[in-house]
């Protein structure tokens, strides 16, 4: 069993966009800050910090996760992608790229999340058709683009999958 | 906002989490997906001394279906029991998940975890009210069986006792021909339900549940029903609720999707209902 004492720092292993990173975190540590202030990856966004406006989503082993409703502590071990993963060799993904063609971005603030649940999506359907990415969509928030925008645009991308 | 101080435990096995929480009693608090929990423990309305992390434990990360039941571990996800093979034997059910929260916190939300949280809007209590089924809690050296309509006894409170976990859920499967239906209105798809409806036809009467107009997922059992009739049973059911009012809705639009919401999901469940 593996027993972590309040108030300490412990460490934290994980694989991170393709390598392997590690830092200290108490056991309140949010994953989400633990990203941000601990490993310096502050692409991650945090809007709410109790689950609700999906600003914060990280893929945990391939899925989409609230890093806000994670403690660091829980994914020692495990398998984390964050949006710094996506354009990894400097090029952007076919789906940053298509949120680029139909104005899908403006203030940003949401966009880390909602490029991760819909590069998930991408992966795992990519017969998905728009109510798979209304659903997809429907656990971020977003204020400015209206969401047509990024419907649109994760559908241009899905029909470039095939 | 961040949580006040935890240990973080995470047990190897179910007997290492049973004496976790036989120490710990009510300073513990067992931690499975945490789409509830975390949220509560980010905004300080609970302060365990201790978090005791089951998602690990490979025992309860299991489903398991036979002739009459269908069983769920309490560290499988939402997501899991959506992409189950099987899930077609448990038509309520595949019909309600897809209402539980959003596909990111499907990921990690579990289907126990929603019932020991017990929020009375929840689909899942619902889900398992309707259906007759029960909850397995155990403790250190006891295992007992609670039926879903004595589990779930208020707003947020449920039978579970300070040094019991909720191990698995048990879904009926029914035999013979049924109609299910599953209708909620949110204000955003995966939102908290204002009213959520289930209802399953039988050849005899139409078993329907509300969630979100009472304390607990409010289960009643009627005849098949002309429409006027079903009307005037819907109105009383309405009544004797009440319903709260609240930021979302007032009581009066609860009272109102009671009617009509329920009209609806009863006659899409008889609709499905196979002709004899
Ligand atoms: S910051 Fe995590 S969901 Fe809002
Ligand atoms: S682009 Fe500003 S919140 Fe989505």
């Amino acid at each position: 069993m593996r027993y972590l004492e309040p108030d300490r720092r412990h460490r934290v292993r994980v694989c991170i966009n393709g390598s392997s990173a590690e830092g200290d975190a108490e056991p309140r540590t949010l994953l989400s800050d633990f990203l941000r202030h601990e490993l310096g990856l502050t692409g991650t966004h945090v809007g709410c910090e109790h689950g609700v406006c999906g600003a914060c989503t990280v893929l945990l082993d391939g899925r989409p996760a609230r890093s806000c409703l994670l403690y660091a502590v829980q994914v020692h071990g495990r398998t984390l992608t964050t949006v710094e993963g996506l354009a990894a060799g400097g090029e952007l993904t076919g789906l940053q790229q298509a949120l680029a063609r139909h104005h899908a971005v403006q203030c940003g603030f949401c966009t880390p999340g909602i490029l991760m649940s819909l590069t998930c999506l991408l992966e795992q359907e990519p017969g998905a058709g728009e109510e798979r990415v209304r659903e997809a969509l429907s656990g971020h928030i977003c204020r400015c683009t209206g969401y047509e925008a990024l419907v649109r645009a994760a559908l241009d991308a899905l029909d470039g999958t095939d | 906002m961040k949580p006040a101080s935890f240990a973080y435990a995470r047990p190897d096995t179910l007997d290492e989490a049973l004496e976790l929480l036989a120490q710990h009693g009510a300073e513990a608090r067992v931690l499975a997906g945490g789409q509830s929990l975390a949220a509560m423990l980010n905004m300080r309305l609970v302060q365990p001394r201790v978090l005791v992390d089951i998602s690990g434990l490979a025992r309860l990360d299991t489903i398991d279906a036979d002739e009459t039941t269908v069983t769920v571990g309490a560290s499988v996800t939402q997501a899991a029991v959506l992409r189950w093979p099987g899930l077609a034997v448990q038509p309520l059910l595949a019909a309600a998940l897809p209402c539980v929260g959003h596909p990111q916190t499907r990921e990690r939300g579990t289907v126990c975890g929603s019932l020991a949280h017990g929020d009375p809007s929840a689909e899942l209590p619902l889900v398992l009210a309707v259906l007759g089924g029960e909850v397995v809690l155990q403790k250190r050296g006891r295992r007992r069986r609670v039926a879903a309509s004595r589990f779930q006894r208020g707003v947020m409170l449920t039978d579970i006792g300070e040094d019991e976990l909720v191990t698995s859920a048990l879904f009926p499967v029914r035999r013979g021909p049924l109609g299910t239906a599953f209708r909620e209105v949110s204000p955003r798809h995966g939102d908290f339900a204002i009213l959520a409806v289930a209802a399953v036809a039988d050849p005899a009467g139409v078993t329907v549940g509300f969630g979100g107009i009472a304390d607990t997922p409010l289960v009643r059992r009627l005849g098949h029903l002309e429409a006027d009739a079903l009307a005037d049973a819907l109105n009383a059911i309405a009544w004797e609720a009440g319903g709260d009012s609240d930021m979302h809705a007032p009581a009066s639009y609860r009272r109102r999707l009671v009617r009509r919401l329920g009209a609806a999901t009863i006659r899409e469940a008889c609709d499905a209902l196979p002709r004899a």
